[in-house]
């Protein structure tokens, strides 16, 4: 299979939707599982074998461009629809193709007793459609579509168990949210074009260096136009990967289906803006201003979202936060130019974390629907497969080495240290208090649920806890052993001397001038030592022990010692306090949005905000928004006469205006 | 003796005008001998002649000619808006069919009034003279008043017709008023000669300024425009739907083009005094439509308001102008009438006889009850949304690009801001098909005639299929606009 | 000068009749005051022909006039079916639909 039919991958999974979509209910849940299974394992295939083809091709020509037809030719303005396979988004489609099948085996055996069987998969093989066009087309609007596909889709699964409210609340805020970033990403292509006169990845990026428009200064603070228009696809990015101040939709995204949240909320979507910002480094390295922003958002939000996940109790809850603060850090990599280390995070996070929330959907079934921690304990033994695999992911996520998440996480560490972008070694700081933080939460998450005596009251649940089906845990495996292999792509070059696999192989798109150069070019432009590289990792790996011994000592050792903890009173208190409590950013927002509007119209609150609470802001906007709109609703009285007093005082205003001052 | 010059008269050039007009009056004929039975086969006679003319449309386009002592003028931008105007026509017609034999409104004078209306728009968007524009105007717009109030037994049909009237009427009064002191202050109605004119006399500009405001406000009453946009949600959800879906397309195609026409034509001289207003103009249409959809109860009022706000992105095409803004603008226009009219006639299949159901909460379960209905009004919904691959998002797109082009930024982020408002009240009608609990029976089987299918499978054709491929529809905008 | 008094009249008159459209509430009246208005248009256009001795105004009140008379019938047969329909030919009755 060449490279030529490669637009077969992301349609297969459209006609199974589209099958799926319109005639799931007629044909059976067989047939359904086959259509839904078939074209995306099919979709999977393919894809690898292109993979293969295009690793086989040498370095340099590894860019393949398949025009599919020329979509719009209006004057100057051409746009041709196409597919374009590089190497950075060959391994996205192989992620995204990969963990997706995966994830669609294991759906089979989680969502088999729904109902809706046929919608699910039909939302799930559209999702996969969306984000590969998202990843594969060739152009910024091609993206753009795929854009709001996968969040259209995101949208659709949060809301799967739609007659559940805070479902249907957590879908809208996501989609609020995901469209405050698009609008963003939408002007900053919109002004690409303007200033390039293109939307083609080519041409863009081959013109940008040399356009003098882009580092022109403009009126807005002396920024030059590229950093404007970073800025606006960084919004964009913030939105979908839930960045500070767009965040909080992820965790309230929980409320759809585990194999969802696995998919969606942590291996693939979420990491579009990633894949963004990489695919535009060109753009971001013309702009040091937005470079800042990037790594000082990433890094914020690696330490702030980590510290929101201590104390969390659902099990859910607990990864949605792990991932905004995995996320923080790709942002970190690519804010100090090691994109490198982005998309190698993105690979390593998309296996184990796509195997935590497996696992913990896993012992969610098993507990029959239960997510509180604080019901589960001693299902090592009950559940020894997903046990054993939630181990070894729990193990790649703190940093242990020979684990995937181990070298990629060190990478981005390294680079942030080493970086130029101001302010570099404050988020190295930070981030190295994340990963203490992680490492104590997820060992936390480990020793509550895996460890000690099980704590359900509800005899029934406690009965009925049961290995979950092969079907379920297979994926599991596979992605296990891909967490724990999967760094070996990205080992330390200063440290072994084997090359650095994937550095090498996306040195084409991500560093084009230092193309065919090695792994430390990527980190930075520094050359490590061997000692100070050792150096590092044996600090890496001393922060995560420390993090992991901490929730040994207070969840497995010694559980009333957390509890005394948090009793006591004075500062250690008012911290746990607070931070269980989410630094009361609901209570801030709640307070600066929600008070006036009390004032302002009591019915669109108790009509609009039935609130989750942390929707702060973005329900606050909206009710604004809504209050404004029942203000002007008043004005159409229904009267004739006061229309045409309206239309005769717009008459006299217009007139007045063009006599008096034109 | 002398000879006495004949005026030049072209027959050919109104062919289309002609063959509309001889239709309806046919049409009022055929009615006397026709029993109740046969009442549908008028509407295909209508629609014979809108297909007659559309031919005589496409085959005049390339040809451009000034005719009628230069009171009349076709060329391939007034062949464009006529298209769009006929594709309106066509589509009402075909959703009526159902429709008017369940009010039990099937009269003849029901097709007649559409063509007549039709014609009106063709003398508005041909007319090279403000004569002509008016009277053009006139005739769409007493046609229209009849129309809506043609369902009488029906309150709400009835209340649409005296504010239509009442309003439209004050409005042309205004717009007459601004011709008479346009035409004051440069002594002829050519839009030329006035061009011609002022351009080279400036001692009057205050009385053309003047002139120039009064009709703007007369042609931001019939695209409805804020502030004077008041009558459209009470007109747009009273009168009967396949009509709201005409007035919603065709008469607003019409009145843009001949809002073109005189703005940057006979007024071009005072392009800078008033694209300002224009700005603003466009600014407060966009936000008060979208802003008041958001709270809407009943569809076709939301539909009513989203049709405002649509108007305000058109605006911003018109603000930016040049052939970018004017190609965009046609397009825009041209994908409007598939969407918006698709979307109605399934408000009208949903709506059922008498037009009980027209909440937003009726659409409840649809989704499941008719999954095809269901996702051909997804389909309609996203591209009025703007949501790509739809042609909505293209026409959006050139619309905020030709903005973006002429160095109006504001405009373009406030235009795009709204649009995104607007995903959310469109988005709520799809969140109460698929997410809501069912409500009500699945609709008869005959709520499905194969006229009204062919209609939403037309609107799918041009808000799906034209997104993905609009090339040539751009191309042959592009080529229509008046700009060079 | 002759041409401003006509002028001034033709202004007023269509105040009178805005005004009207806006206050009064029989709806015939209101009909009354848009015919006053279309013709304090009449009138502005006959003055300003009048002025530069050209036919064009005079044509386009002719127009104009055939126009009026056929809204006025058609507004009239609308006001007819309000009143079968509410036996009231108040304006202001007529807000069943608002907001």
């Amino acid at each position: 299979m060449g490279l030529d039919n490669i637009w077969w991958v992301p349609i297969l999974p459209l006609i199974g939707a589209l099958m799926n979509g319109l005639f799931g209910y007629r044909m059976g849940k067989v047939w359904t599982t086959f259509w839904a299974l078939g074209t995306t394992g099919l979709s999977f295939a393919i894809a690898l074998l292109a993979f293969g083809n295009l690793v086989a091709m040498p370095a340099s020509e590894r860019v393949f461009e398949k025009v599919l037809f020329t979509w719009v030719q209006a004057g100057s303005f051409t746009a041709e629809a196409g597919i374009q396979i590089d190497p950075l988004s060959g391994l996205f489609m192989l992620i995204v193709t990969g963990v997706g099948f995966l994830i669609h085996v294991y759906s089979v055996g989680y969502m088999g007793e729904e109902d809706a069987y046929p919608r699910y998969f039909s939302y799930l093989n559209l999702f996969m459609f969306s984000m590969l066009l998202l990843v594969m087309g060739n152009n910024f609007l091609l993206m753009f579509i795929g854009w709001e596909g996968v969040g259209l889709c995101s949208y659709l699964l949060i809301g799967y168990y739609y007659k559940k409210d805070s479902a249907a609340d957590a879908g809208k805020k996501a989609f609020i949210m995901n469209r405050i970033g698009d609008f963003g990403f939408l002007l900053g292509i919109m002004w690409i074009f303007w200033t390039l006169g293109s939307i083609d990845y080519t041409t863009v990026f081959a013109a940008a260096p040399h356009s003098e428009e882009l580092m022109r200064h403009t009126r807005w603070g002396g920024l030059t136009v590229v950093t404007l228009i970073t800025l606006f696809l960084f919004v964009g990015a913030t939105g979908k990967s839930a960045q500070i101040p767009l965040y909080t939709w992820l965790p309230d995204a929980m409320e759809g289906p585990t194999p969802v949240s696995a998919l969606i909320h942590a291996a693939t979507m979420v990491t579009a803006g990633v894949y963004m910002v990489a695919r535009c480094n060109v753009l971001f390295n013309m702009a040091p201003v937005t470079m800042v922003v990037v790594a000082a958002v990433g890094a914020l939000t690696a330490i702030f979202a980590a510290t929101m996940g201590l104390f969390q109790n659902d099990i859910k809850r607990v990864l949605a936060y792990s991932t905004v603060s995995q996320l923080g850090y790709m942002f970190l990599a690519c804010g100090v130019g090691a994109y490198v280390a982005a998309v190698f995070h993105v690979m390593t996070h998309a296996f184990f974390k796509a195997c935590l929330f497996l696992g913990s959907g896993s012992v969610i079934h098993g507990m029959s629907g239960e997510q509180d921690m604080r019901q589960m304990g001693g299902l090592k033994e009950k559940m020894p497969h997903t046990h054993l695999t939630f181990l070894i992911s729990t193990l790649a996520i703190a940093g242990i080495p020979i684990f995937a998440g181990f070298f990629s996480k060190d990478e981005i560490l390294l680079s942030a240290f080493m970086g130029h972008t101001p302010g570099h070694i404050f988020y190295w700081l930070l981030a190295t208090i994340a990963a203490f933080v992680t490492a104590f939460y997820m060992f936390r998450l480990y020793y509550m649920t895996f460890t000690g005596e099980l704590r359900a009251e509800d005899h029934h649940v406690r009965d009925h806890v049961h290995e979950s089906p092969f079907v379920m845990t297979i994926p599991l495996m596979i992605l296990a052993f891909l967490a724990t292999v999967g760094g070996f792509l990205g080992l330390p070059t200063a440290l072994v001397h084997l090359p650095h696999v994937l550095s090498d192989f996306l040195a084409p798109v991500l560093n084009p001038v230092a193309a065919g150069a090695h792994g430390e070019v990527a980190e930075g432009g520094h050359h490590v030592s061997w000692q100070m590289e050792l150096g590092f990792m044996a600090f890496s790996v001393a922060v995560a022990t420390l993090g992991i011994f901490t929730a040994r000592y207070f969840y497995k050792v010694k559980p009333e010692a957390a509890e005394e903890l948090a009793r006591k009173e004075g500062l250690v208190h008012t911290i746990y306090v607070t931070v269980q409590n989410k630094y009361y950013v609901d209570e801030i927002y709640d307070y600066l949005f929600t008070n006036p509007i009390v004032v302002f119209s009591r019915k669109a609150l108790w009509k609009f905000f039935d609130v989750k609470i942390v929707d702060g802001t973005v329900n606050g906007v909206a009710n604004w928004t809504m209050g404004i709109s029942g203000v002007f609703r008043q004005t159409e009285t229904g009267r004739v006469r006061n229309y045409a007093t309206v239309m005769a005082a717009g008459c006299l205003v217009l007139i007045w205006a063009w006599i008096m001052y034109l | 003796m002398e000879m006495i010059p004949l005026p030049q008269i072209s027959v050919g050039a109104i062919a289309p005008e002609l063959t509309l007009v001889a239709a309806a009056m046919i049409i009022l004929m055929l009615e006397v001998f026709t029993i109740s039975k046969g009442r549908d086969n008028l509407a295909y006679v209508a629609l014979a002649a809108v297909g007659v003319a559309g031919y005589l449309v496409i085959e005049s386009l390339g040809s451009p000619m000034t005719t009628f002592s230069k009171m009349y003028v076709v060329d391939d931008f007034s062949g464009f808006i006529k298209l769009v105007c006929l594709l309106g026509a066509g589509m009402t017609i075909l959703m009526s069919v159902k429709y008017t034999r369940d009010e039990g409104i099937d009269g003849g004078e029901y097709y007649s009034l559409l063509l007549f209306a039709t014609t009106g728009m063709f003398f508005m968007v041909s007319g090279a003279d403000l004569i002509t524009i008016f009277l053009g105007l006139e005739t769409m717009s007493i046609s229209l008043y009849a129309l809506a109030g043609y369902a009488r037994g029906r309150l709400a049909s009835n209340e649409a017709s005296i504010k239509y009237f009442i309003l439209g009427a004050l409005s042309s009064a205004f717009m007459l008023y601004g011709m008479s002191m346009i035409y004051g202050a440069a002594g002829v109605t050519n839009l030329h000669e006035i061009a011609r004119i002022i351009g080279q006399n400036k001692e009057n500009i205050h009385l053309v300024m003047l002139g120039g405001g009064l009709v703007l406000i007369g042609f931001a009453f019939k695209i409805s425009a804020v502030p004077f946009h008041m009558w459209t949600p009470d007109v747009y959800q009273g009168a009967p739907t396949p009509i709201t879906a005409f007035m919603s397309a065709g008469p607003k195609a019409a009145a843009f083009a001949a809002f073109i026409r005189v703005f940057s034509d006979a007024l071009i001289s005072l392009q800078y005094q008033w694209w300002i207003i224009v700005w603003i103009l466009a600014v407060l249409t966009m936000t008060v439509g979208n802003l008041i959809a958001l709270s809407q109860e009943n569809i076709k009022r939301m539909f009513a308001y989203s049709s405002i706000a649509h108007a305000g992105y058109i605006l911003v095409g018109f603000t930016a102008g040049g052939k970018l803004g004017e190609s965009a603008m046609l397009f825009y226009l041209l994908i409007y009438t598939f969407m918006n009219i698709g979307a109605f006639a399934i408000v009208a299949i949903v709506g059922q006889q008498g037009e009980e159901r027209t909440s937003v909460s009726d659409f409840a379960g649809l989704g499941y009850r008719h999954p095809l209905l269901g996702l051909a009004m997804v389909a309609l919904l996203f591209s009025l949304a703007g949501i790509p691959p739809t042609a909505g998002f293209w026409g959006k797109y050139y619309l905020f690009t030709a903005a973006l082009d002429q160095g109006y930024v504001w405009l373009a982020i406030l235009a795009a801001l709204n649009s995104v408002i607007a995903v959310f009240y469109y988005l709520r009608v799809i969140v109460v098909m698929y997410m809501r609990e069912e409500k009500g029976e699945s609709l008869p089987q005959n709520a499905f005639p194969a006229s009204i299918v062919v209609v939403i499978l037309v609107a799918i054709y041009g808000s799906v299929l034209l997104g993905i491929t609009p090339g040539g529809y751009l191309a042959l905008a592009a080529s229509s606009s008046l700009a060079h | 000068m002759m041409m401003n008094n006509y002028l001034m009249l033709s202004a007023a008159l269509f105040v009178i009749g805005a005004v009207g459209v806006m206050i009064r509430r029989n709806v015939i009246v209101v009909m009354m005051c848009i015919e006053l208005m279309l013709n304090a248009a009449n009138l502005s256009f006959i003055t300003f022909a009048n002025y530069r001795h050209d036919m064009t105004g005079h044509a386009f009140v002719f127009m104009v006039i055939a126009v009026a008379a056929a809204e006025a019938a058609v507004g009239l047969a609308v006001v007819l079916a309000m009143f079968r329909n509410r036996e009231t030919v108040d304006v202001d009755e007529m807000n069943s639909m608002k907001g």
